[in-house]
């Protein structure tokens, strides 16, 4: 019997929430004002439960690193939000939302809360227009959608390629409004590096002032942590260059489940990288494969020529390339899901087909769909007969409207106008779908302490659909995280507030400080960012786009070596009670050496492939679905729950068993 | 990939914390590719300065696409640097030239104390969104459909247009007067131009602008810098926009 309770509700599907909702303990309105809540990070998900816990009467306490709460990296999110509305009339709906998110996620997320997720989506779009979100519209006022990969519907909101921007500065708005009323306090600049448990419950915090250097005491009834993902154990990623595990992995060690941690997305639209000084990959929207085409040469004498510059990409005719995503899954084509596509560019490239220097890169070819709506385009301005330059020129135009921002920014990174000649793309790190293990609730293991957004790891299971993460991270943080932490909190309204004098905070702040001491006084010969590269390099190539069982061994060799070596020989100049970037970096990255060597652990015991999770000991032998992955629903169809025993690698398994009752598990195909 | 290798000679304001006083220091890089970031570029230098036992410099950035707000630098005089329509995270080197000097400094205004080296203090803009940037509608399941109201399509697109600030206050960094006129109108546009938004427009100019004035940021006398600087667009129209809306409120007293 595991240990793990989910606490999914009984009855249907279609009626477990507004059941649950209604069996759920409420707290007086007179009660809220007593009762604090902290949250730890203001991205979709913190920002909107922040607000939303305010304006309901909690004392809200949050969190952020950077300067201001509109900074969250969910601002950087570009294509869309999912929502069942079926505006379109093409046959959207609750159920189909639901059913593409679990086969997309591989069937390896929890049925319940997908339902829920996909129930509530509609909700979102309602509230966010509500708080003066501008959503793209079509000429007759309505709210326009677009399609995204992964499925056969067009359900996706955006707001040009800065949906999740505008939505962040949405959830921004409400808590500018409860800041205003006292009903939240906002701390800046701020990092969470304990939690506190008193009598077994979460009551705190302890957090760094990062321009001060001070250490803080935080109390409160419950603590949420909101911190988003942690793609940035890859070093390179298209995560902020702060975004880090630290808050997540912290409540980890004190006894909050690790879910999954070996599920990460390989994005397959970025920017190549151009040398060893890469800080950070760029992300360009999933929306641009609505338009562009994924192709390399089909001869390997072109591509040479292709890396030199002395062929030019539209010397080559249609018939010399390869449009390997339309040749190897003509159903979806450009469209498949993410970590499809990733893959497919990965075997042309490592079969030589990379088309610059590096040998990692493919192009995203816009020239037919400028063509295509060009002639469109003139047909509705009247021009029977248009010429090519004319026809260009319109369809150049509709492609700036749709996507004038992306190919602004992809202009100015590579210096290529992506309007003459197609962009060139690589796979980067882009999301994590594990993270804190959470009930139907989204409390961790922790009573008291909940997780919601990028940082649990509930509704996306092995792969994340495109335009889910925002829905995700609002339903979250708007629609149900507000109401489930209201039965903890209905037992501790006479709990009164939570002193900081404890004995408890005591332990944790003298934790944080000693780490702090042991750090600053290593006084070594190499800087954080050194350590981060090597721990990066490791992680790409070993528990990267593939995995196999010799490499993800050697990972843990590698992980532990690194670590050890960070901890004799980092240099962090400057001292702790001051702003300094080089600690914060130090600190962060204590825990991501830790987290990489659970996540090459979970790789390792997960002999199956699903999802973002590649096992190259686990593929389609024959048939049709030949060198695709296979998911093994026998032996693996379970969510990976790891409790920390003081040491990664000796990380205890706990198994939640997946069970599907609403959905037949079939073999994802995409042909 | 080709590299040009260019030596560099930075020079670049350095300041203990907010009280103490700051200075130039100059500092010399060699081999830096084209194709880095302006930001790599001082990654390089940072890494070059901790092997050397010295402080790196401290600066703000985080998402490194041109999204999150959080980059600022003043460079050779211009906010976000030389090229148009970027954040100083999107400057790539190839905008340089071998041989070349570069003066980085902080963003420079009352309202904006500096942290550190080239952090600046720039909670006075989200204390002026906190007096009236919202609309006043709580979180609930039951908002009406979100296609109960349409709106026409232009204005839509100005108010999406508007609401594209990243507030990173390069507006108030470049303007002479210091003034965040652009910053707060363009709040006040996205909102104004939505039905929405319009239920309490008259409350969000006033105090809004009242916030702006008590934070000492300075008055708008139209050079349109901020506009010619800004990373992404914002109009001096949303200026224009603001002023109508702060008389109309100022017309339409009713207490």
């Amino acid at each position: 019997m595991s240990v793990l309770n989910s606490k999914v509700p009984t009855g249907p599907i279609k009626d477990k929430w507004t059941k649950h909702k209604n069996d759920i303990n409420l707290v007086n309105p007179a009660n809220k004002r007593l009762i604090d809540v902290i949250v730890v990070g203001t991205g979709l998900a913190g920002g909107a439960a922040s607000a939303s816990l305010a304006e309901m009467g909690y004392n809200v306490k949050s969190f952020a690193y950077q300067d201001s709460p509109r900074r969250a990296h969910s601002i950087a999110a570009q294509g869309g939000i999912n929502a069942a509305k079926n505006y379109q009339n093409d046959g959207d709906s609750v159920y189909r939302l639901f059913y593409d998110t679990v086969k997309g996620g591989d069937y390896r997320s929890r049925e319940a809360n997908v339902y829920r997720l996909a129930e509530v989506s509609a909700n979102i779009i309602d509230q966010c227009v509500a708080q003066g979100v501008p959503f793209g519209r079509e000429y007759g006022g309505l709210l326009a959608n677009r399609s995204f990969g992964g499925v056969l519907v067009s359900r996706t909101f955006y707001a040009k390629g800065q949906t999740g921007q505008q939505l962040l500065l949405g959830a921004y708005a409400a808590m500018n409004r409860q800041i205003g009323k006292g009903k939240i306090k906002m701390y800046n600049r701020h990092e969470m590096l304990e939690l506190v448990v008193v009598d077994g419950k979460a009551r705190g915090i302890i957090a760094r002032d990062m321009v001060t250097g001070e250490i803080e005491r935080h109390s409160a009834h419950a603590v949420v942590i909101a911190s988003g993902g942690y793609g940035n154990v890859f070093y390179l990623s298209t995560n902020a260059m702060g975004s880090n595990v630290t808050a997540a992995w912290r409540i980890h060690k004190k006894g909050a489940f690790f879910a999954n941690p070996c599920y990460t997305q390989i994005h397959p639209t970025c920017i190549p990288r151009s040398g060893d000084y890469q800080s950070k990959l760029t992300l360009m929207s999933e929306s641009l494969r609505n338009d562009g085409r994924i192709w390399v040469p089909k001869n390997i004498e072109d591509v040479e020529g292709i890396r030199t510059g002395k062929i030019k990409p539209k010397d080559l005719s249609e018939d010399q390339r390869d449009y390997y995503l339309e040749r190897r899954y003509p159903a979806f084509g450009n469209l498949v899901p993410r970590d499809v596509a990733s893959r497919a560019a990965k075997e042309r490239c490592d079969a030589g087909y990379g088309v610059n220097a590096t040998g990692e890169a493919v192009f995203l070819d816009f020239a037919s769909a400028i063509q295509r709506y060009g002639k469109e385009r003139a047909y509705v301005q009247g021009h029977k007969n248009p010429t090519q330059e004319e026809i260009t020129r319109l369809g150049e135009q509709v492609i700036e409207e749709k996507y004038g921002n992306l190919f602004q920014m992809y202009e100015k990174i590579t210096a290529d106008n992506p309007y003459k000649t197609p962009m060139m793309i690589y796979p980067a790190v882009h999301y994590t779908m594990g993270g804190i293990w959470v009930d139907y609730n989204l409390m961790t293991t922790i009573p008291g302490c909940y997780c919601a957004g990028e940082a649990n790891f509930s509704d996306h299971g092995a792969n994340r659909l495109g335009a889910s993460a925002l829905m995700q991270g609002l339903a979250d943080g708007y629609f149900v995280l507000p109401y489930t932490i209201g039965d903890f909190l209905a037992d501790e309204i006479r709990t009164g507030e939570i002193p900081t004098n404890l004995p408890e905070f005591d332990e944790a702040e003298k934790e944080v400080k000693d780490r702090i001491e042991k750090l600053m006084n290593i006084k070594g010969s190499k800087s954080v960012d050194h350590f981060h590269k090597e721990l990066g390099k490791v992680m790409w190539n070993n528990c990267g786009m593939s995995r196999n069982e010799a490499g993800l061994k050697d990972a843990i060799v590698k992980i532990k070596a690194i670590r050890e070596e960070f901890w004799k020989d980092v240099r962090i100049p400057g001292t702790a009670n001051e702003l300094n970037p080089e600690l914060e970096k130090a600190m962060r990255l204590v825990d991501f050496l830790e987290l990489g060597e659970l996540f090459a652990v979970d790789a390792l015991h997960r002999k199956e492939s699903c999802g973002g999770h590649f096992r190259e000991e686990s593929v389609e032998l024959d048939g049709e679905q030949k060198g695709e992955a296979k998911r093994d629903d026998v032996n693996f169809k379970y969510v990976a729950a790891w409790e920390w025993t003081g040491n990664p690698s000796e990380a205890k398994l706990n198994k939640e068993e997946l069970e599907f009752n609403d959905i037949e598990l079939k073999q994802r195909s995409y042909k | 990939m080709s590299d040009k290798g260019m030596n560099l000679t930075l020079k670049i304001w350095r300041q203990k914390d907010s009280k103490s006083k700051g200075k130039m220091e100059t500092y010399k890089l060699s081999d830096i590719s084209e194709h880095m970031s302006f930001l790599e570029m001082l990654d390089v230098l940072n890494e070059q300065l901790i092997n050397e036992g010295q402080e790196p410099v401290a600066f703000d950035h985080d998402c490194r696409e041109g999204i999150c707000g959080m980059c600022s630098l003043y460079i050779n005089g211009e906010a976000h640097g030389p090229d148009r329509g970027i954040t100083t995270c999107q400057l790539h080197m190839r905008m340089f030239n071998d041989g070349d000097t570069i003066v980085i400094e902080p963003w420079r205004a009352a309202a904006f104390p500096v942290t550190k080296d080239l952090i600046v203090d720039r909670s006075a803009m989200d204390r002026i969104q906190q007096a009236g940037g919202f609309i006043s509608v709580n979180t609930s399941g039951n908002t009406q459909d979100a296609n109960a109201i349409p709106i026409n399509k232009s204005d839509a697109d100005k108010s999406f247009d508007a609401a594209a600030c990243i507030g990173c206050g390069a507006c108030v960094a470049t303007c002479k007067n210091a003034s965040a006129m652009l910053f707060v109108s363009a709040k006040i546009s996205q909102f104004a131009l939505l039905p929405q938004g319009q239920v309490e427009a008259k409350e969000r100019v006033d105090n809004m602008v009242k916030q702006m004035d008590l934070e000492g940021f300075g008055n708008c006398t139209n050079t349109g810098a901020c506009e010619a600087e800004c990373p992404k667009g914002i109009s001096l129209e949303n200026i224009a926009r603001m002023n109508r809306e702060f008389i109309k409120s100022a017309v339409l007293k009713d207490k």
